[in-house]
C-alpha cells in the first residue's frame, strides 16, 4: 500500500535523531511492475524522473512507470560536473536554459530536498582575440534574451576569482571572462533523488534493474515493451536513454544523428575552500568548481571515438590538467582522488533532440552530449508536455528530429561555453 | 585508451590516430534525386551500434593513411583492421548479450548490477 512520504524538516530531523535514524521511511518504492501503464519512460537519470514528476504533476497522468537498466541517477545524472548555467547564444538554446535555471532556482523548496543548488557564478576565460569577440557576443545576445551576462575585463577576473593566474606570460593569457552570477551547481545525486521521491509521492512506479529489451508496435502504434522482468504495457513511451538512444532506437529502426562517446570527469583530494566559483575555458579545456566536500571537481573533454566501455584515454585527462594548473598554479601538487568516464550521446549540432517520432505514441529525449545536468528540470518539463499532448511545448519546438531534414539546425558548437 | 594496429606502421597507441567515423556510408549515386528525409540520413544518421562496429581510422601523427577498424564499442577491443575498400568482414565478437547490457569481461562498468560477475 501507498502511504504518502512524511515530509523532511528540522523536526522530523530531530525527531529521528532521537531514534539513531534509524525509522526514516525509504525516499521512494521499489515496486514490482504493473502488466500496464499509462506512460513509460525508459531511463531512470535525471531527464526521466523530471520527466516522470512533471507528467504526474502538471498533466495529472499518475498511472506511468520509470524503467531503468541499473539503479536510478547511476550513469551521466551521478557522472557529470554539476554545473548549471543558461548563457547559450542561440534563441531557442536560451529560452530553454534559461527555463531550467528558473525551475532549478525554486527546486529545493519544490521538492522538500534539498538539492544543494549554489548559485555561485560562472565565468567563461577568453584567452585570445578570437575567444574575446565570441563570449563578448554571447554576452550581447545573453543580455538581449534577458539572461544576466556580465564582461569582465582581467583585472576585474582577477578580483572575483584571486587565484585565477592572470600573468600576461602564460601560453594562453586570460584576456577576460563571461560572467553569469545565478549559474552555479547543485548536487547531482540530490536532483535524481529528490525527483524520484517527488514523482514516487505523486503514484509513479520507479523500477530499476530492469533492462528494455525490445519495443512491441503494433499497426504503427507503441503498444509495450519487452523487459528483463517480463512484458509492460503501455500506449505512450518516453525513451530518455542518453548515451543508449540509438541502441533502443535500432530496437524499432529508429535512426538517431547521434555519437556515444565517453566523457571523463575528475575530482580531487579535498581541501578547504579556495574556488567559491565555476571557471570555464573553452580554449584550453578546462572547467573546475570546488564542491561542498572542498574536492576540486574537474571536467575534461570527450575522446575521439564512439563507446560504450565508460573509460576513455588518459591522455585526454592530461590535456585537462595541464590546462587547470596553467590557470590555477596552486593546483599542481594537488592529488587526484577518483577519475570517471560517462557515456554521452551527441548531436552533430551539439543540440538536443526532445521530438515526437513517425511511430505513434514513441517519444525520443536524446542527444544532451555534454551539457544536460543544467537542462535537467526544463528537459523533463518539455518532455512531459509532448508526451501528454503528443505535441511538443513551444520550448522543444525547435528540438524535433525532423530538423535534420529541413536544414533548421540549432548549431550551438562553440557557441556553448566549451566544445567537445 | 587502447593500441591500434596500423596495417602500414604497426601497433601504436590511439592518441595518434584520428577515427573518421562510421564505415561503408557510401555517398549517393544521384544526390539530385534525394529527398530531404534520404539526405538526412546520408549526412547525420549513424548506426552507432554497442558491440561490433566497423569505422575508418586515419594515423594522423603517423603515416597519415586511411584504413578501416573492426572494433567492440562495448569493449573497446579491436578484431580486425582492414583496407579502405574492402568489405565489412563478418564478426560477431564479444557483443553483449542484451541490446543494453555489459559485456562479460572489458566493460568500464561493471559497477551495473546488471550482469555482473
Amino acid at each position: 500500500m501507498h502511504t504518502k512520504p512524511k515530509k523532511y524538516s528540522v523536526f522530523s530531523l530531530i525527531k529521528n535523531a532521537l531514534s539513531y535514524h534509524e525509522n526514516w521511511q525509504p525516499a521512494w518504492r521499489s515496486p514490482d511492475p504493473k502488466k500496464e501503464y499509462d506512460a513509460i519512460i525508459v531511463g531512470g537519470g535525471g531527464h526521466g524522473l523530471t520527466t516522470a514528476y512533471y507528467l504526474a504533476k502538471n498533466h495529472g497522468l499518475t498511472n506511468i512507470a520509470v524503467i531503468e537498466k541499473g539503479w536510478i541517477g547511476g550513469g551521466n545524472t551521478g557522472r557529470n560536473t554539476t554545473i548549471i548555467r543558461s548563457n547559450y547564444l542561440w534563441d531557442q538554446s536560451a529560452a530553454l536554459y534559461e527555463h531550467a535555471l528558473k525551475l532549478w532556482e525554486g527546486m529545493s523548496q519544490e521538492l522538500n530536498y534539498n538539492v544543494m543548488f549554489s548559485q555561485r557564478g560562472v565565468m567563461n576565460v577568453a584567452h585570445t582575440l578570437h575567444d574575446v569577440r565570441e563570449l563578448k557576443r554571447r554576452w550581447h545576445a545573453n543580455r538581449l534574451n534577458d539572461i544576466d551576462c556580465e564582461w569582465l575585463n582581467t583585472a576585474q577576473v582577477k578580483e572575483f576569482c584571486p587565484i585565477i593566474n592572470t600573468s600576461p606570460h602564460i601560453r594562453y593569457p586570460v584576456l577576460g571572462a563571461t560572467l553569469q552570477r545565478r549559474a552555479g551547481t547543485a548536487r547531482h545525486d540530490a536532483v535524481a533523488w529528490g525527483y524520484a521521491r517527488g514523482a514516487d509521492a505523486m503514484g509513479v512506479d520507479i523500477i530499476q534493474n530492469c533492462e528494455v529489451t525490445n519495443i512491441n508496435i503494433s499497426n504503427g502504434h507503441v503498444s509495450g515493451i519487452e523487459t528483463s522482468k517480463g512484458t509492460i504495457n503501455s500506449k505512450k513511451i518516453g525513451i530518455v536513454a542518453a548515451g543508449h538512444s540509438s541502441v533502443i532506437g535500432s530496437m524499432v529502426g529508429i535512426r538517431l544523428p547521434l555519437e556515444s562517446r565517453p566523457l571523463q570527469a575528475l575530482v580531487s583530494e579535498p581541501v578547504k575552500p579556495i574556488i567559491d566559483t565555476v571557471v570555464m575555458s573553452n580554449t584550453i579545456h578546462a572547467y573546475v568548481s570546488q564542491s561542498d566536500k572542498g574536492e576540486l571537481v574537474i571536467g575534461a573533454g570527450t575522446d575521439g571515438y564512439t563507446s560504450y566501455s565508460q573509460r576513455g584515454g588518459f591522455n585526454i585527462v592530461e590535456d585537462t590538467i595541464s590546462a587547470v594548473v596553467e590557470l590555477f598554479p596552486l593546483f599542481s601538487r594537488m592529488k587526484m582522488l577518483r577519475h570517471w568516464g560517462g557515456i554521452v550521446d551527441i548531436c552533430p549540432d551539439a543540440s538536443p533532440i526532445v521530438s515526437k517520432t513517425h511511430i505513434n505514441g514513441l517519444y525520443f529525449n536524446c542527444g544532451w552530449g555534454t551539457g544536460g545536468f543544467k537542462a535537467t528540470p526544463g528537459s523533463g518539463w518539455v518532455f512531459a508536455h509532448t508526451i501528454a499532448n503528443d505535441e511538443p511545448h513551444e520550448l522543444n519546438a525547435p528540438f524535433t528530429i525532423n530538423r535534420f531534414s529541413s536544414g533548421e539546425l540549432v548549431d550551438e558548437h562553440g557557441a556553448a561555453a566549451v566544445a567537445h | 585508451m587502447f593500441l591500434i594496429n596500423c596495417p602500414y606502421c604497426g601497433e601504436r597507441e590511439q592518441v595518434e590516430f584520428s577515427c573518421g567515423g562510421e564505415a561503408h556510408i557510401e555517398r549517393p549515386k544521384n544526390p539530385s534525386d534525394l529527398t530531404d528525409d534520404q539526405w538526412a540520413d546520408y549526412l547525420f544518421m549513424r548506426k552507432n551500434i554497442k558491440g561490433v562496429q566497423f569505422e575508418r581510422w586515419n594515423h594522423i601523427n603517423g603515416c597519415r593513411r586511411w584504413f578501416n577498424v573492426a572494433r567492440n564499442t562495448a569493449t573497446d577491443e579491436i578484431l580486425k583492421v582492414y583496407n579502405i575498400g574492402e568489405s565489412a568482414p563478418s564478426i560477431s565478437g564479444n557483443n553483449p548479450t542484451t541490446p543494453s547490457g555489459e559485456p562479460v569481461i572489458g566493460s568500464g562498468n561493471l559497477s551495473s548490477s546488471f550482469e555482473k560477475k
